[in-house]
């Protein structure tokens, strides 16, 4: 049965689910959704999120939404299949993996979205991003990324040694984060810098690049 | 190996989230106080524990672990075969229990901690609530109380038919906004009214409760 994925792929959200099948190799299809033309708040696919949020996938009759949920779902049911993203053979490592995962969640994504929001989706809609808004992001960003620092001088990735999903989690909205002024805040971080090189470089993330095409003119 | 213990306090709604999660799997466990009013989670030797400074810091062990919901995963992973299952079978149950457990913390967590800060915390510190923030917030939650009420007109619980983490991540919120105005958003939904009802009074929700009055 096939896997399906309905979703935008600008979307941060749904750059973590496709990164999440690229890294373990699941076939899949993708279903698009015209968020500009609010098809994402239709009849049709809130009875699939009644959130009304991308992305949302489809495994034969099972139909999962939180792109985080999806990832994990993914990660589990696959498990032997391509990068192990959640150390399923080791409870302190898929401990720390889930740890790390709750810090992206908690801590340092909405630190960033309100940044990304000011200079991505506020121009969208025709305003000027907020400086005081970015300055007290950016505040709280630097804490946030002081801890990640100090974390990655001891560990190659977030959660140890080896790549999992807690470092995967970040990429979409870093993507996007990293083409604002305030990069210079990993940018100055060198392990936080060179991490982001890192993880950013691996070839399941870049064939999702080419459809990130938010700010582009 | 040693045993569990739980650096956090009372009062904390995430700590509260953990000592639940604990009760529940019957697993005992040593509640380390950590004094807020003093700064002490922003100094070490907390920061050590957690580097992000925020109650609550859990050990067992040599392993240690910050981030409630974390630490809840943990628990349950650590020991399947005591108390409380809390978790749903693998792979399509344990993606429903993801999932509603990402709408906690995304959906549900957010708006409703914005409102027990307006409407409970801040009179503590001599601040009053401002009613245009309550008033946004309340109708973001009941969008998402909505939700809710149809999810548990289909379901006996969040993830399913039984009591999972999915229910268990909301109790401390949920249980502060009972002693405020937005209980009336609960109240007015039948299902979630009854589903809030029968989680609260679960014995290791009411171990928690007791812990504060000590």
């Amino acid at each position: 049965m096939t896997i399906k994925l309905h979703g935008a792929p600008m979307s941060t959200c749904t750059a973590k689910v496709l990164t999440c099948l690229h890294e373990k190799g699941i076939d899949f299809e993708f279903v698009p959704i015209n968020l500009l033309a609010g098809e994402q708040k239709q009849p049709s696919f809130v009875a699939k999120n009644p959130f009304g949020l991308v992305p949302v996938l489809e495994d034969g009759d099972f139909t999962i939404f939180e792109s985080r949920a999806i990832t994990s779902y993914l990660a589990e049911k696959f498990k032997d299949s391509g990068c192990d993203l959640i150390r399923h053979g080791n409870i302190k490592e898929s401990a720390m993996v889930k740890v790390w995962m709750e810090v992206e969640s908690q801590q340092y994504s909405p630190a960033v979205s309100p940044i990304f929001f000011q200079y991505f989706i506020v121009p969208k809609r025709g305003g000027s991003p907020d400086q005081a808004i970015i300055d007290e992001s950016s505040g709280k960003l630097g804490k946030v990324l002081d801890v990640y620092e100090q974390r990655l001088s001891g560990a190659k990735y977030l959660a140890g040694d080896f790549f999992s999903l807690a470092d995967l989690h970040h990429l979409g909205l870093t993507f996007y984060f990293m083409k604002t002024p305030c990069a210079r805040l990993i940018n100055e971080r060198p392990h936080v810098k060179a991490w982001w090189e890192d993880i950013s470089s691996r070839p399941a993330f870049q064939k999702v690049v080419p459809g990130m095409t938010l700010g582009a003119k | 190996m040693a045993g569990i213990k739980v650096h956090g306090a009372v009062y904390s709604t995430a700590t509260q989230r953990v000592s639940a999660c604990l009760y529940e799997k019957e697993v005992e466990f040593e509640l380390v106080p950590v004094d807020m009013s003093t700064g002490a989670h922003k100094q070490q030797p907390f920061l050590s524990l957690n580097p992000f400074g925020q109650l609550p810091a859990f050990e067992h062990g040599d392993l240690k672990l910050f981030e409630s919901r974390a630490i809840n995963q943990y628990i349950v992973h650590e020991f399947p075969n005591k108390g409380t299952q809390l978790t749903c079978p693998v792979s399509k149950g344990l993606g429903i229990l993801s999932m509603w457990m990402e709408v906690e913390a995304h959906q549900y967590d957010p708006v409703a901690s914005k409102l027990a800060w307006e409407l409970a915390f801040k009179s503590m510190f001599g601040m009053t609530a401002d009613l245009a923030v309550v008033e946004e917030n309340e109708a973001k939650l009941a969008k998402v109380l909505d939700i809710y009420e149809t999810r548990l007109s289909q379901s006996k619980y969040l993830a399913g038919e039984s009591f999972s983490l999915a229910d268990l991540h909301h109790l401390p919120v949920t249980q502060v906004l009972l002693g405020t105005q937005t209980k009336k958003l609960f109240d007015s939904r039948p299902h979630v009214c009854a589903w809030i009802a029968g989680i609260t009074a679960r014995p290791a929700w009411c171990k928690v409760l007791a812990m504060q009055k000590h």
